[in-house]
Order: C-alpha cells, then sequence, then structure tokens
C-alpha cells in the first residue's frame, strides 16, 4: 500500500505532500499516521505538551509515572500510535504550539497557511511561525457545553472536562464531596475518575428521562453492538457506579450552585421531559464541588477560519473527510461528537486522503466502514442526550449568561426582544455577552439559543425550539457573519509577538526545527 | 473539603514527585514538577484566585484553556491561563483583577 | 411624504430619526439587521482631531454640538456609552512636528480647540505613552460612542417617532411613476430598457420615484434615502442611478482588558495622511484607545481590496508595531480578538449628502468613509434640512450627488 500511494503523495517536483495535522488527539495522531503511510510529510502539532488530546491526556513528563494507562482506555494501542508517529522520519511533532490564525490565500485553490506560535501557553516571547502545507487536517476537538444556571460561576463548579483534565492529567481531585451532573455519556468517566482518586461522588445526574436516553440507545440496536469498544467501556463505569453505590438519576439536573465565595450545596430538582424544572421537587444538597456538562462544543474557529462550511453544528465532510474549502479535510468531534474510536477512524481516513490517498482504496474499507459506524454512533448519542428547550426555566434574571463580562439574563433579554437591538451582533456589542476574554467560547451556544427564541419576530410565548431569524444567513459580500465560532484571532497573541516577523519554517523533509 | 493531589506514595500510576515552591502574591506554595500553575493552586487548597468584573471570585472552571476564568500573572506577564502553563520552580505568580483599577 | 431609508446602520439610523421626527412616515430596511455592517465594525470615533479646515470639518463641528442634545433626549442613551475623552494626536520625527503644528494652527483658524502639549503635560495625560514624541496636539472636542450602541438608540428613537423597521429585507430595484424601468414586472407601462443612461439625462416627472421592490414586496415611497455605507454604490446601480462608492477595509486590534493604560483617543500624526491618501496599498495608522470594559483598541489600516473580508496577519502584525512605538510598555499584553470592516469611500473623501440628479426621489447619505459614526447626526440633520425646505444648518454644495467624484467617469458622461 504504501509504495502504491507513494506516487500520488508526491508533488510533481518529486517531494512528499506536507500535511499538516492541528490537534494530536486520537483524530489528529490517527491523521498523522495514515498521512505518513500515504508517503507525506508530516507535521502534527498541539497547544499541549504531550499528545493525547483530552481523550488520552498524559500525565506530565516530570511525573516519571510508571502506570500512566490504568487511568486510560485503550492506551497500548495509543502508545504504539504515538511512538510511532513522533519517531517517524518524515514527521515533525511540535508541541506547545498554539494555531493564532488561518489565512486563506490569494490563490483560492489552496490549502491555508497556518500561522502558528510556539513556546509555552500564554508565553511573551513565543516563536512565531508559518506552515504552507499542501493539505491541512482540522482535528481540534470539543470541549464541555455547560448551560448556564444561577451561581456556575462560584468556585468550585467545574466542569466535567475540568475535573476529568486534573485528574488524569496530574492527579489532582476537585473535591471530596461531589456531583456530577449534565448529559451525555461523559458523565460516566468522569464519575469514575473521581471514585478511582478517592473522592466520594454522592449522584451523577442527567438531565434526560430514561424514556429519551432508553429511546436514543435502543434505535436499530446492531448498530450499539459494533460500537463494541465504547460499550464495554461504558458498562465498565456503570459497574463501577454500582460498586460504589453510587445513584445514576435520569430526569434530574442541577439547577442551582450556592455558596458563600464557593459552591457549598446544589439544588437539584426533576425536569419533565423538555428540561422544564418541576418546582416542588427541589432537593439541596452539600458538595465541596460539583462537576457539570451538557454535551459537547466543537472547537470551531479554525474551520470557521479555513473556509469551511458548517451543517447543524458541525463541520461538514464528505465521505473522505474533505471540507468544503480547498485542501483541508476535517476529522473528530468538530464534524460531530461521536468519541474516540470513531474520531480515530475519521482520523485515518481524513490522514489518507490528505496525503493524496485514494479513500476508495481497498486497503481503507475498514476504515470507512469504522467511520460510518461512528456517525452511527454520534446520531444515536445525539437522540439519547438532547439538551431540552426548556432549560432556560431555571434562569433567575441575574443569572450570569456571560461568565467573562458578567452579563446576565435579564439584560440580554431585554436587548434581544427589542426590535432596535435584538440582532445578534448587536446584542453582542449592547450587551458585551460573549466580548470577554473567552470570546464566546462558553456562552456562545446559549447567548444563540436565547436570542433566537426571543427575536422579536418569533411568536410571543413561544415555548419550543427557537425559530430562524428573519436575518438571512446567505453571505452578503463584505458583511460579516455573527456566528459566535468566528473567531479570527484563534488564539491570544501578545502585541509583541504579533509585531515580531515570523521565523521561516523548515523546507527540508526531516529537518527539525530549534525548540524555543 | 478542597482539592487535593493523590499522593505520589499511594498513587496507583507509581508517579514521582519532584517538589517545587512557586509564590503566589508573595506567599510560598509548594507543588511537584510538572503540575499546571492551577493544579499547584487547587493542590494547595486555593479554589479561587481571580476576579470578575463585580469583584466576584473566580477559579479553574474549564480546566482546559476555553473560559479564560483562571487567569493569573506569572513573572510579569499578564492573563496567562493557569490551567494550561507548566508551573516552574521559583515562578512568581500574582493574581489578577477585573474590577476597573484594581490590580494586586 | 413616505420615505423609505436604505440601510439600519449609524448614518440609516440617524437619517430615520431626524425625518421621523419631522413628521415623515418612515420605513427602515436592511438586508441584515441593524447595526450588523461598517456600524458594528468601527471604532466608534467622533473626531475634529483628523480633519483640515473645509466642509468636513464643518460638518464634524455640527455634528459634534449635535451629539450631546440628542443623547440627553433618548432614554437608552447608556448603551452609547459616550465618552468625551478628547484626543491627542503626536509626531514622533522632527518633520510630523512640524506638519502637526502646521495643520494644528489652521484647524484653531477654523474654530478648533487644539492646544499643544509639553513634554510635562503630555506625560501627565498619557503616562505610558513613549517619551519619544517631538510634538502633542491635544483635542477636547474628540469623543467616543459604543458604535453599535449608538446606532441602535438612534433608531429606537426613530422607531419610537414612528418609523417601522423591516430586517433581513433587501432592496431589488426601484418603481417609478411609469412602472417599473428594469423591466421585471408591470414593464408594459414602464420599460425603459433600465440603462442607467435614460436615468442620467432625464429629468421628467414619469421618472420620480414612487417605491421600491424588496425581498418583502414593493414599499410605496415618495422619496428614498439610500444610507447603504460600502454597499451604496450597490444600491444605486439597482435603483438605476449608479454612483462611485468603493468599499475601503480597515481592521482594529481588540487586546484584553487590562487596568487604566490610554486615557485619551491617541493618534499617530501620520492618521491625516493615510485618511486623505487615495493609495491602494496597505496604510496604518495608530489609533490607541481603551474602552469602558478595559480593552484596548488599536486601529485602524486601510486597505482596498473590494469586499475581501479576509483578516490579515501581515495587518495585524503592521498594527501591533506601529502601537507598540507609542506604547511600548504594551508588548506583553494580549490580543484576544480582531475585526475588519469596510468604510465607505468616495474618491474625493467627501461624503454624499442629498438628492440625485438623475432620478428624482433618491436621496443620498453615504460616502462617509471612516468618519460615519461620528458624521451621522450632523449628516441626519443637513438631509432633514433639505427635504423639509428649512435653512441648511451648513452649505451643503460640497457634498452634492452631482459632483464628478460621485457619478464617476462613466455616469458623468450621460449627465454632462
Amino acid at each position: 500500500m504504501t509504495r502504491n500511494t507513494d506516487a500520488r503523495a508526491r508533488h510533481t517536483g518529486g517531494r512528499p505532500r506536507h500535511v499538516v495535522v492541528v490537534g494530536a488527539g486520537p483524530a489528529g495522531l490517527a491523521a498523522a499516521a495514515a498521512a505518513l503511510r500515504a508517503g507525506a510529510r508530516v507535521t502534527l502539532l498541539d497547544a499541549s505538551d504531550r499528545p493525547g488530546g483530552q481523550y488520552h491526556r498524559m500525565l506530565p513528563a516530570a511525573y516519571e509515572a510508571e502506570d500512566n494507562g490504568r487511568l486510560h482506555h485503550g492506551w497500548d494501542d495509543f502508545e504504539r500510535l504515538r511512538t510511532h508517529v513522533q519517531s517517524h522520519p518524515r514527521a515533525e511533532w511540535w508541541p506547545d504550539s498554539a494555531v493564532w490564525a488561518l489565512e486563506r490565500p490569494d490563490d483560492t485553490t489552496s490549502a491555508p497557511h497556518v500561522h502558528v506560535l510556539r513556546g509555552p501557553a500564554d508565553g511573551t516571547e513565543r516563536y512565531r511561525s508559518v506552515l504552507t502545507p499542501d493539505a491541512l487536517v482540522l482535528a481540534t476537538g470539543a470541549h464541555d457545553r455547560v448551560l448556564p444556571f444561577p451561581g456556575w460561576q462560584l468556585p468550585g463548579v467545574f466542569t466535567a472536562g475540568a475535573a476529568q483534565a486534573l485528574a488524569k492529567g496530574e492527579r489532582v481531585v476537585v473535591g471530596d464531596e461531589v456531583v456530577v451532573a449534565g448529559s451525555g455519556p461523559f458523565l460516566l468517566p468522569v464519575a469514575a475518575s473521581l471514585l478511582e482518586a478517592g473522592s466520594d461522588v454522592l449522584e451523577v445526574l442527567e438531565a434526560n428521562p430514561a424514556s429519551t436516553v432508553l429511546r436514543g440507545w435502543s434505535r436499530r440496536p446492531w448498530e450499539l453492538a459494533a460500537q463494541s469498544g465504547k460499550a464495554a467501556e461504558l458498562a465498565e463505569y456503570t459497574g463501577l457506579l454500582a460498586r460504589h453505590r453510587v445513584p445514576y438519576r435520569l430526569g434530574r439536573a442541577v439547577i442551582e450552585a450556592r455558596g458563600d465565595g464557593r459552591v457549598e450545596e446544589v439544588v437539584t430538582a426533576r425536569l419533565t421531559a423538555d428540561w422544564t424544572p418541576v418546582p416542588g421537587t427541589e432537593r439541596t444538597v452539600p458538595v465541596d464541588a460539583l462537576c457539570v456538562t451538557h454535551g459537547f462544543s466543537p472547537q470551531l474557529e479554525l474551520p470557521v477560519a479555513a473556509g469551511c462550511a458548517l451543517s447543524e453544528g458541525f463541520v461538514q465532510v464528505d465521505d473522505a473527510q474533505r471540507t468544503t474549502a480547498p485542501g483541508v479535510y476535517a476529522a473528530g468531534e468538530i464534524t460531530g461528537i461521536a468519541g474516540a474510536p470513531a474520531a480515530r477512524a475519521e482520523g485515518l481516513l481524513a490522514g489518507w486522503t490528505a496525503a493524496g490517498g485514494d479513500p476508495s482504496d481497498r486497503t481503507v474499507r475498514d476504515v470507512v466502514r469504522r467511520r460510518d459506524r461512528g456517525r452511527a454512533f454520534a446520531a444515536r448519542l445525539a437522540a439519547a442526550h438532547p439538551i431540552g428547550t426548556g432549560w432556560p426555566g431555571w434562569l433567575r434574571p441575574d443569572t450570569l449568561i456571560c461568565r467573562c463580562e458578567e452579563t446576565d439574563y435579564r439584560t440580554l433579554r431585554a436587548a434581544a426582544e427589542d426590535p432596535a437591538t435584538g440582532a445578534p451582533r448587536a446584542v453582542k456589542l449592547g450587551t458585551r455577552a460573549g466580548l470577554g476574554p473567552c470570546q464566546a467560547r462558553m456562552c456562545g451556544p446559549a447567548v444563540a439559543d436565547l436570542c433566537a427564541r426571543r427575536a422579536p419576530d418569533s411568536a410571543p410565548a413561544h415555548d419550543g425550539l427557537a425559530p430562524d431569524r428573519s436575518v438571512p444567513e446567505r453571505a452578503v459580500p463584505g458583511l460579516a457573519s455573527a456566528s459566535h465560532h468566528r473567531r479570527p484571532v484563534a488564539q491570544p497573541i501578545r502585541l509583541g509577538e504579533l509585531a515580531a516577523s515570523p521565523g521561516r519554517p523548515p523546507e527540508e523533509e526531516g529537518e527539525h526545527t530549534d525548540e524555543r | 473539603m478542597s482539592p487535593r493531589i493523590v499522593p505520589a506514595r499511594t498513587d496507583a500510576v507509581r508517579r514521582r514527585a519532584t517538589p517545587l515552591t512557586i509564590t503566589v502574591d508573595g506567599v510560598p506554595v509548594p507543588g511537584a514538577d510538572g503540575q499546571t500553575v492551577a493544579g499547584v493552586l487547587l493542590a494547595g487548597g486555593r479554589l479561587s484566585w481571580r476576579s470578575g468584573p463585580s469583584g466576584a471570585p473566580r477559579g479553574v472552571f474549564c480546566g482546559i484553556g476555553v473560559c479564560f476564568d483562571c487567569l493569573v500573572t506569572v513573572n510579569g506577564e499578564r492573563d496567562v491561563r493557569a490551567c494550561r502553563r507548566r508551573a516552574c520552580d521559583g515562578d512568581v505568580v500574582t493574581t489578577q483583577s477585573r474590577e476597573p483599577g484594581e490590580e494586586r | 411624504m413616505r420615505v423609505v431609508v436604505v440601510g439600519a446602520g449609524i448614518v440609516g439610523a440617524a437619517c430615520a430619526r431626524e425625518l421621523a421626527r419631522a413628521g415623515l412616515a418612515v420605513t427602515v430596511l436592511d438586508r441584515g439587521g441593524p447595526a450588523a455592517g461598517t456600524t458594528a465594525h468601527g471604532e466608534g470615533n467622533i473626531l475634529v482631531s483628523d480633519k483640515g479646515p473645509g466642509p468636513e470639518l464643518e460638518l464634524a463641528k455640527l455634528s459634534r454640538s449635535l451629539w450631546p442634545e440628542i443623547l440627553d433626549g433618548l432614554p437608552n442613551a447608556g448603551g452609547v456609552e459616550w465618552d468625551p475623552k478628547g484626543g491627542i494626536v503626536v509626531a514622533t520625527t522632527p518633520e510630523g512636528a512640524r506638519e502637526l503644528e502646521k495643520f494644528a494652527e489652521s484647524q484653531r483658524a477654523a474654530g478648533v480647540t487644539a492646544e499643544a502639549l509639553d513634554a510635562a503635560s503630555l506625560a501627565a495625560a498619557e503616562p505610558h505613552l513613549t517619551r519619544e514624541v517631538t510634538a502633542a496636539v491635544h483635542y477636547p472636542d474628540d469623543a467616543q460612542v459604543q458604535p453599535s450602541g449608538a446606532a441602535t438608540a438612534l433608531l429606537s428613537d426613530a422607531l419610537r417617532h414612528g418609523a417601522d423597521l423591516r430586517t433581513g429585507c433587501e432592496l431589488i430595484g426601484v418603481r417609478t411613476h411609469d412602472g417599473y424601468p428594469d423591466g421585471s414586472r408591470d414593464g408594459a407601462s414602464g420599460e425603459r430598457g433600465g440603462a442607467s443612461s435614460v436615468w442620467s439625462v432625464s429629468r421628467a416627472d414619469g421618472n420620480r420615484l414612487t417605491g421600491v421592490r424588496t425581498s418583502q414586496g414593493v414599499i410605496d415611497a415618495d422619496l428614498v434615502v439610500n444610507a447603504a455605507g460600502p454597499w451604496s454604490g450597490e444600491v444605486a446601480a439597482r435603483l438605476g442611478a449608479p454612483i462611485d462608492v468603493r468599499p475601503r477595509r480597515g481592521e482594529v486590534l481588540v487586546t484584553a482588558p487590562l487596568p487604566p493604560t490610554v486615557f485619551h483617543k491617541v493618534y499617530d500624526a501620520d492618521y491625516v495622511g493615510a485618511v486623505g491618501s487615495g493609495s491602494q496599498d496597505l496604510q496604518a495608522s495608530t489609533v490607541i484607545e481603551s474602552t469602558g470594559a478595559g480593552t484596548i483598541l488599536i486601529g485602524s489600516s486601510r486597505r482596498q481590496v473590494g469586499f475581501d473580508d479576509r483578516i490579515r496577519p501581515f495587518v495585524l502584525a503592521e498594527l501591533a508595531r506601529k502601537a507598540l512605538r507609542l506604547y511600548p510598555s504594551l508588548a506583553g499584553v494580549q490580543v484576544m480578538r480582531a475585526y475588519g470592516g469596510f468604510r465607505p469611500y468616495v474618491p474625493d473623501h467627501l461624503p454624499v449628502i442629498g438628492p440625485d440628479p438623475r432620478l428624482p426621489g433618491l436621496w443620498h447619505a453615504t460616502g462617509h468613509e471612516g468618519a460615519g459614526i461620528g458624521l451621522s447626526v450632523g449628516t441626519a440633520r443637513l438631509l432633514r434640512e433639505l427635504v423639509t425646505g428649512a435653512v441648511p444648518s451648513l452649505d451643503p454644495e460640497p457634498f452634492r450627488a452631482g459632483r464628478p467624484a460621485v457619478l464617476g467617469a462613466d455616469a458623468c458622461e450621460g449627465a454632462a
């Protein structure tokens, strides 16, 4: 296979295609491996100093852990893959590399230029370089989506991903009396990590009722059997919860966190199927930490900067993982939330195609099958753990929606309801929701949801799904989209770094740049 | 009743703990080589170190560099995400505030 | 009289407000939403400092005097973030100092307050500014607004006075007394071939505009105000009376919030030269200021690239370099955002305010380039005076739509 495709992976000048892969999680690592296999030269970069992404977040090298693998699933395969990629003569591994901009070149058929800052996270004298690849694979992953609720800004309230990253990434435990709440299968590994580290998980709350979850999961059961790896992993977590006698309650949510300067207790309540809190079902639970997640938000600023079309909130890809942007491929959670096995399959296919491999090649048929199963799994996941439309029922007028700028629900609603100020961009500029340091990464989806359902032209007292704004989504030349994923400066860059001239990236195959 | 680190000697992953010390607003805080600044602060029992525009306390929320709630100043560099920056022995960390005109 | 204002940016909002207050039946239409285009992508400048003696300075002075009294009467003026902080223009070279002093002297002669600052008073006013300054002039009348908030406040006032707002409504063409000159509907009575030259030469009443065709149907109108900013050339063309208004790209950097560091609007003296230039290449003149949220805005570039809206790192880098020349201590500050927009640019750098000589009923309020936020209220006042036949606050002649720079070479052939 390698010999056959080497030819395809080469430029006319005989040089191998240069594939840049952004993100070294399951999808990115697989993409790098597949692109190498197809004969390409690969630069794999990640903001972290170690590969693995969030799923296989490694302990720091300085920990010299002898058994990092016991915290993970599929560790041996991951270790093999990353060792293979990191030691490959045609691969360069760029750790501590923040992609701060993607620049579409004047030649509209070429892949975007990748503007990178290399050095310690948020450093001041990081090294600026620009990569001009033949193909770009985006595998930037996702982060927790957390719906606002009263008190969610209190210290001691963490996203589920934070608890997981701290436990897996440096053995820090967020608390001893913890409630894990929200929606989705991710609640389970987070609870498992906390239990493994000796914390007391008081309860795990899934906001969707059993009927929704069962209906979602039981649809076409033969597909679930095909996702055996994921199913076994989930079964293991539920077993662990049962052994520790941790209640897993469906149709219940944390609707408020309370405390003086930190979380001290949470209020839980039963929800209707659409997530409207049921009055009279409130319970108060003393905690020292709350971990919450309502699903995942794909990190879309780079795909958007590259000009990739989105579809239903994710990057639109074809059967070969090609996006609508020339030379740009996407894999993993940015194309749909489907978990690590699906991300790996997508990564393999994306890397292979990006390197010039033929997606209909017999040797990738199995990968295509696994990718297709992953997509079916994603659909099932979405059906089993939807976000109910009734969640604003737990908001109060003074509930913060934008954590950075402390924009509350009252302010946001007033702006959205006024015909003069209710357009998305005017709401943002007028209330500052989404204009703070996180640049709408946290509040963006909630603000968009709340504004859409408060649109002046929507029917009053509309309780269902938000209707479309009357403002057309169709592109107007020169009129920038108001999408909350639009961040041309994708990561903060210090003025001094921006003012510095970028260094030349190495042109020669196998040459390694100096680390700074 | 606060965050903690799993002690290296009982940690099933069998790891080392090479000590380091950073200062936070002038106070020495011990940690282990490889930890993030946020990890050192949390393991030291501290849940918050920044304040929002209203002055309300904030600490780690997302833990993976997305929410920007854990920003600190490290060796004079403002706006460093504590959850993403590895602590180095001797780092001088100062806390930040969003309240206008207030800076510690 | 029924008026359609095309564009719900700040100029359209200001015009709608004045005309609604004058008792006219106003409909504002925008194919996007209010303040979604150029207005939301500027810095909110209300400046006299960058304008030399001439008609634009007179319009700026009128506007500057109107802003406080307009905001006084607006119930939701809080979102406007009006801040009369004043501007300081600094030169960093001996030649720059001579140019700046000469420019300031000419402005003083035209009635602008322009106070030379010595090194000590400059250091007191802007303690973090470089000491490598050869001259500095303080303009106390320079002010700032949050542009989207200002536009929506003006628009709200228009709506309170009876104006109607239609968003997601795109202008498609014109209806005249004779019908639809582009032949799209009702062609038998109004078919005139659709060529703009027909309109350029004709003044007949039969060509008087009676409405506009939009994506939401025909809207009756006796008067249409083209306030579509950089898109007003396209709007005018759709109405059969093309004007030469082009987009000119500008980018702004936004830093993370930080403790107060910049207290005025601070400009590099070469700002003046860049505004007046017609060059197509990148020009970047530093404009630095803080906002109420604690961020610092760093502008601003000027490029003619059509509607190419790519944010270009080399442009951002140039802005950063020039900003650090003035404020070296900002080197460690995080840039968290960059945005860009398109300014409506007319080759002779003057706004277009007044009736179109080719199509009775069509009026223009556009071409303000980077000064539209500040000039919006003066433009609207002048427009109202011209529409209602009142004595104009200033001479409208320099802004007339019929001048060659506006009609362009093609359009002028017919009009000549």
